[in-house]
């Protein structure tokens, strides 16, 4: 055992004495009511961070991704729609890349995040992080209302990205920036699963 | 410095003034639009001050589940008691690889602990790669503001810094769009190529050893993702017991800190996973003065600090000096109780004088930092602990205590007071009055009047 782990545990002790250990942490956060997820709260919110959002069905999805997507647009291994699948391609080769498609874990409409977990919707997070535009897929199901909603149905263990709109900096006398070092365009293609045709 | 000095030399900066006073006005109302959305907001901050409180009384058994979990996901965890141990650990991280340059992520612990110029010294070059830090970094300057450390500089100061290092003979302009192309340019070519990178943690879980950063620009996700050796510097008091607890503070930051429902990228890492991001992962775990501030009962609720800056935003203090004057990386009134804590008062015991105890940062802490008590008791222990005896509050005090002790001394010194009002107070006072006024002592005390009032008829008892 390390003598400076020893030590701070045993200075850490003996600052905090013998104290009670506390009860549950309140957690009346959370309300008694349950929301829903609203798809349009989702989407709107997703527009107000300078991302665009887009509604479309199972049918329509194919050409509104054509129409959204470069000419070299990357997506995950065995993914379902045809591009340049990422068999853990260099970073050159991801920087060269017009757009990257995905799909996502799940996104929460309050807050319009999406969230990546390396599943194989996702990719690994390079895949989403060198190109410079992002499209993602989320069907209606994978929208959850809230930030705890979220946390509760996210794996740990998996390395998981949350995304609300594209990368962006205030630094220079507070002028917003979109687009600094992440993808600077972001594209949310909402799935309607419910509706027809 | 003292702070009074440091003050006085930052409020003849015009420039200064100016973009910290519209900076703080202008995230105050944004701040304000985005707790107000949210019904539950007074309930998140109790949660939020419950969790971080019931963190730091458990802290022994947190960082010893936080240690198991990181090892368990195959990081590598180490502790240092002070700064020098923790900068001596990366760079031997680094020459263990033969690295000598590296790439880091904002990060507040590792400015406190001097990180980059011990790794200089050790022939490790560091990149900051958030904006503002390189901003900072390349006109070897100091932050001024938690958030946005840069925000004392103005356009043409930043255009001329970059054409002067990153981007030598180009013409950038003034358009903050280009210049922020120019840091982007410059630093793609090292989140490329680095091998190594240097974060510190937003949070630390204990029950699954997941680590959080909470970023905006991307810089963070490159650096926690591209090189291959990842080492983050953390705090010890930064850790929370449960996975749970994040969806307290993923609300509470955001909202507190850039005013955004939620930050543009929020990263979350559980050691290392096959095939995506670092194949090498070293947490250290950072003491530096913390277990002595949990000594302190009152003085330990600092260590909540989430590191959101809305206490600088909101405080009459900051506003007008800006963060320099604090001559320390925690600027405004958090700085004012944790800087001389950390350093156990070594450092900054000018400080907790540094605010009027308005108490708006208190109000909008997410966690709930009684900060005006903290001041109020930290005042005392400077004056108790720090100050020879013969400091003028110390003597003051004892003055007060002496004639409190007597209902003889009492009187007279009620007569003094009389006495000594006007010029004479004034100029013993000078220092004192200069900025407030005594108050009128009134012409007769109650005392006086009480043993000099007619005795009133004594009535009949009823019977």
């Amino acid at each position: 055992m390390s003598t400076a782990r020893a030590d701070i545990l045993a200075a850490i002790r003996a600052a905090i004495g013998p104290v009670p250990v506390p009860g549950e942490v309140d957690r009346s956060y959370r309300g008694p009511w349950a929301h829903a997820p609203d798809v349009d709260l989702f989407c709107d919110r997703v527009q107000e961070y300078a991302a665009r959002a887009h509604r479309t069905t199972r049918s329509g999805l194919d050409a509104k991704l054509h129409e959204l997507c470069g000419e070299r647009t990357g997506v995950p291994a065995g993914f379902p729609f045809p591009g340049i699948e990422d068999e853990l391609l260099d970073v050159q080769t991801l920087s060269s890349l017009d757009t990257v498609l995905t799909g996502c874990a799940l996104a929460i409409a309050e807050t319009g995040t999406i969230v990546l977990d390396g599943g194989e919707r996702c990719g690994r997070r390079a895949l989403t992080l060198v190109p410079d535009h992002h499209v993602c897929i989320v069907t209606t199901s994978e929208i959850v209302a809230s930030v705890p909603d979220a946390i509760a149905s996210l794996d740990p263990r998996r390395p998981l990205t949350f995304i609300s709109g594209p990368s962006a900096t205030s630094d220079i006398e507070l002028t917003r920036v979109e687009g600094v070092h992440g993808p600077r365009r972001l594209d949310v293609v909402v799935v309607d699963e419910r509706a027809g045709g | 410095m003292s702070f009074p000095a440091a003050a006085r030399r930052s409020l003849a900066d015009s420039q200064m003034r100016h973009n910290v006073g519209h900076a703080v006005e202008v995230i105050r109302a944004k701040r304000e639009r985005a707790v107000a959305e949210l019904s539950d907001w007074e309930a998140l901050r109790t949660a939020g001050a419950d969790v971080k409180a019931r963190a730091l009384v458990t802290l022994p058994e947190q960082l010893e589940r936080l240690e198991a979990e990181v090892a368990r996901a195959g990081g590598t965890v180490h502790w240092a008691r002070d700064g020098a141990e923790a900068n001596a650990i990366v760079a031997r991280i680094a020459s263990g690889h033969g690295i000598d340059e590296v790439i880091k992520v904002k990060s507040l612990t590792t400015d406190e602990i001097g990180l980059n110029e011990a790794l200089a010294a050790r022939g490790v070059a560091v990149t900051e790669t958030d904006l503002a830090e390189l901003i900072v970094q390349l006109g070897g300057d100091r932050q001024s503001h938690i958030l946005v450390p840069a925000i004392h500089r103005n356009r043409m100061e930043i255009r001329a810094l970059f054409e002067r290092t990153i981007a030598p003979g180009e013409a950038l302009g003034d358009d903050p769009r280009a210049l922020a192309e120019a840091a982007r340019t410059y630093l793609r070519a090292k989140f490329l190529s680095v091998p190594m990178a240097v974060s510190g943690a937003n949070f630390a879980i204990a029950e699954t050893g997941t680590i959080a950063v909470v970023e905006s620009e991307g810089n963070g996700r490159m650096c926690l993702t591209l090189p291959r050796v990842l080492v983050t510097v953390m705090g010890i008091e930064k850790v929370l017991p449960e996975w749970r607890d994040l969806e307290v503070f993923m609300q509470l930051l955001p909202r507190s800190s850039t005013a955004e429902r939620m930050s543009p990228y929020t990263s979350l890492w559980t050691g290392l996973y096959p095939g995506d991001g670092p194949e090498e992962f070293h947490l250290i775990l950072l003491d530096g003065g913390r277990s002595q501030v949990l000594a302190d009962e009152v003085g330990r609720q600092a260590l909540r600090c989430i590191r959101c800056s809305a206490c600088l935003n909101v405080c009459p203090v900051y506003e007008r000096v800006g963060g320099q004057a604090y001559e320390s990386i925690y600027p405004g009134p958090i700085g004012a109780i944790l800087t001389p804590q950390l350093s156990g008062f070594h450092d900054g015991t000018t400080l907790p004088w540094a605010s009027s105890l308005c108490g708006a940062c208190y109000e909008v802490c997410p966690v709930k930092i009684d900060i005006p008590t903290v001041l109020v008791h930290l005042r005392g222990r400077v004056v108790r602990e720090v100050k020879s005896p013969a400091a003028p509050e110390a003597m003051a005090m004892r003055g007060v205590a002496y004639a409190l002790r007597s209902r003889r001394r009492f009187e007279a010194a009620q007569r003094l007071a009389r006495l000594g009002r006007g010029p004479l107070a004034n100029a013993a006072l000078h220092r004192w009055t200069a900025m407030r006024d005594l108050p009128e002592p009134p012409g007769q005390t109650f005392r006086e009047w009480w043993s000099e009032r007619p005795i009133p008829p004594t009535h009949p008892r009823q019977q």
